[in-house]
């Protein structure tokens, strides 16, 4: 027996995940360029999961039916279908208002779940909510006019994008080619906030450009700027943080305030890029992730524009607080060559106006002349609602202090970067990464509906400098712990440049194979007596082990790709290793 | 270890240590032999392990990140109910008691066009339809390649 409208479902689900579930296996993905392990495999989750359901449906589909039964029984249905879904549509339009539309106040004056803040980590959280439990009500309340969106390709792929409205599609190329929206979700997966308590099996609403000002943990109740007030049953902070200023620059006018970009959001995305296609002169103040990533897309434009990108910071060399010196000084050439000036050990004195530019001061006399600054110092949490919740602000790290459940109070969570959490493996943390912002979110979300589960599934995170340095990272990241990196000697085809035009085939022909062998073989740099590596070129790729206490707390990966989750495991482990070389074997650092 | 592999070590890797941090250059052949690193076995029950879509009592993990926003969007119940329905179906023809509930997550779908697109192309529809027709199993293996590469 043959069920047309049974295998109608199938198909219409299995194309679905087709295009959806499987195009990116999952929507919080890092969503990058080439690289499917800096999709959420960053969530460890076998990524086979979606293609096993996609072939269980698609087998289950065939089985009652062929293919081109199937192609047929979808097109004679299909007006049918279009006409039954009129009248669905009109009937529950009509239903959708059972009270006069009046009667419904604006804001719920309760919701069961409530999140503070649209950043990453409330968009995990409402999710993993939803998914948890069925017909969840979830209230997102965020200062950000826009609706949730991921933030890494502001600095990344945007930069990168050859659609001229880039600053208004805000659409992106991830690694398999397919294009897709900085934006989580189009506003129709959202509720509209007044129908929230209405609608049948619930749903997350946004309530955009407003803030929460007040926190009552005994009454379980907050209140908006506005004096709106919510009760709520369970609450997420997901505050995120604000971007840092230097002392300096805020001693300076307001002359000066007016040329600065504290970058963080969409609209500083906007505003930069335009700006860097009217001035003359950027400075970029700042050697860490978000400086670097900045500079380096600013360099390309120095390149066909004649932009001036000068980039400074107080440090030897680029991201010299994740990376170990030697490292750090190679990143800094590579840097260089994308069109930077690169100014390391400069510490900034003062900023004035100077004629129609900025004159930046140096504490060492050195003087720099530009037209605009972007000051990428850091993140300070948002943690004002502390005070009224009486909650604990952690006083090495900063944010929130919750336990190995991101809980701080009993109804109340704490995810993102304003989590300082206690990671069981590796001791109490604050971390500012989108992928921390997705696992921490999406823990909360489950113990939010009762999984009681500690953080136990690191997050990573990456960085790309140019087409020669690409990166992939875990745990404790940190340039003052002691090191072992174990390198392999790159060839042109381990860039991440390369791996993006390989458009994602990773078949290697013998002959590639053996080139490369033969060059590891003639390499002057493997010599027996053991040096330090004048050339560059040594640090290609390879992976580096951070240590503390002798057990390995911290693993970058340098342009090697998909690796994460062994490293992920062998942190997971927080065993001593005698010899880390032979760790570094289970890396296959000469591989692809 | 043989004399030989021992040379090929010493000759091959290549170790300095600047301060605290330590360098190893390592060639392609050092590290062919097997890595003599011990890792602990990992425990499958482990609760607080991630998991995949299927958890290993059989049971459906709706929070598994492969699903998207599928178990979370608007049509997420309707979703649910069709799915475990299909999952747990102990009909001849699994799932051919489910029609009602596909029906509905069906109908939930085509009020999102823009979450649940449907292939409207003749092109992709085309595709689709042969790629079911001719091996489905090979077809959804030659896509989780495409993807996974």
């Amino acid at each position: 027996e043959i069920n047309p409208k049974l295998v109608e479902s199938f198909l219409i689900l299995s194309s679905f995940l087709l295009f959806h579930c499987l195009s990116s296996p999952t929507v919080l993905q890092c969503h990058h360029l080439r690289c499917p392990s800096r999709s959420l495999t960053s969530s460890g989750v076998p990524g086979k999961a979606g293609s096993n359901l996609l072939l269980y449906l698609i087998v289950g589909g065939t089985v009652t039916g062929t293919g081109a039964y199937v192609y047929r029984t979808l097109r004679e249905n299909k007006e049918r279908y279009t006409s039954r879904v009129a009248t669905i549509t009109t009937r529950s339009q009509e239903k959708a208002s059972p009270s006069a539309p009046g009667a419904r106040p604006e804001v719920p004056s309760h919701v069961p779940f409530l999140l503070i803040g649209g950043g990453t980590a409330a968009f995990a959280a409402a999710r993993s909510i939803r998914a948890r439990d069925p017909g969840a009500r979830v209230l997102i309340v965020s200062e950000d006019p826009a609706l949730p969106y991921m933030r890494p390709p502001l600095s990344k792929e945007l930069w990168f994008s050859d659609d001229p409205d880039v600053t208004e599609t805000l659409r992106f190329k991830q690694w398999n080619g397919k294009e897709r929206s900085i934006y989580f979700q189009p506003p129709s997966f959202y509720v509209p906030v007044r129908d929230l308590p209405f609608v049948e099996n619930g749903g997350v609403a946004v309530l955009c450009g407003k803030k929460v000002v007040h926190m009552d943990v005994r009454g379980n109740i907050v209140k908006l700027s506005d004096g709106t007030q919510i009760s709520y049953d369970k609450c997420l902070i997901a505050t995120g943080g604000s971007p840092r200023n230097l002392p300096a620059i805020e001693r300076a006018g307001k002359d000066v305030q007016q040329r600065l970009t504290l970058f963080r959001k969409i609209e500083d995305f906007r505003s930069l890029e335009k700006i860097s296609r009217e001035v003359k002169s950027i400075t970029i103040i700042g050697g860490g992730f978000l400086g670097s990533e900045l500079a380096c897309a600013l360099g390309r434009r120095a390149r066909t524009r004649g932009l001036e990108v000068i980039q400074l910071f107080p440090e030897n060399g680029n991201m010299g607080k994740v990376l170990p010196e030697y490292l750090s000084n190679w990143t800094t050439e590579k840097v260089r060559r994308e069109g930077v000036n690169v100014m390391p050990n400069a510490v900034v004195k003062s900023v004035s106006v100077c004629g129609n530019r900025l004159m930046i001061k140096l504490k060492d006399g050195r003087k720099v002349e530009t037209d605009h600054i972007v000051a990428a110092v850091g993140l300070e949490p948002n943690v004002e609602l502390a005070k009224s919740a009486g909650l604990e602000v952690d006083s090495d790290f900063g944010g929130f202090r919750v336990n190995a459940e991101l809980q701080a109070r009993s109804n109340i969570w704490v995810a993102g970067d304003a989590a300082c959490f206690y990671d069981i493996k590796l001791g109490r943390r604050r971390v500012e990464h989108h992928d921390h912002a997705v696992v921490s979110g999406r823990l909360a979300g489950e113990n939010m509906t009762g999984a009681a589960k500690p953080y136990w599934h690191q997050s990573m995170f990456w960085s790309d400098l140019g087409p020669n340095v690409g990166y992939e990272a875990i745990g404790l990241v940190d340039s003052s712990l002691p090191t072992v990196g174990v390198f392999a000697k790159a060839t042109a085809k381990d860039t991440p440049k390369s791996a993006t035009e390989q458009s994602g085939t990773g078949i290697r022909s013998e002959s590639e194979t053996e080139a490369e062998a033969t060059e590891v073989h003639i390499s002057p740099s493997f010599s027996p007596t053991p040096q330090v590596p004048k050339q560059g070129e040594d640090y290609g790729k390879g992976v580096i082990f951070y240590l503390r206490d002798k057990v390995v707390v911290g693993i970058v990966l340098w342009n090697i790709f998909n690796r994460m989750p062994i490293a992920r495991k062998i942190i997971k482990d927080g065993e001593e290793h005698d010899d880390l070389n032979e760790v570094a074997k289970l890396f296959n650092i000469h591989e692809d | 270890m043989t004399p030989v592999s021992a040379f090929s070590e010493l000759l091959l890797v290549v170790s300095c240590i600047v301060g605290k941090d330590r360098i190893i250059f390592a060639t392609k052949e050092d590290h062919e032999t097997p890595s003599s690193a011990e890792l602990v076995a990992d425990d499958p029950d482990d609760p607080y392990e991630e998991q995949g879509l299927i958890l290993p009592n059989g049971d459906i993990n709706w929070n598994c990140p492969c699903l998207g926003g599928m178990a979370s969007g608007p049509c997420g119940e309707q979703f649910k109910s069709a799915f475990s329905c299909f999952h747990y179906s102990t009909e001849e023809i699994k799932g051919s008691d489910c029609v009602d509930q596909f029906r509905a997550m069906q109908e939930c779908m085509q009020k999102y066009p823009d979450l649940y697109p449907q292939e409207d192309e003749n092109e992709e529809k085309e595709k689709s339809s042969k790629d079911l027709e001719a091996t489905p199993m090979e077809a959804s293996a030659a896509k989780e390649k495409k993807v996974s590469s």
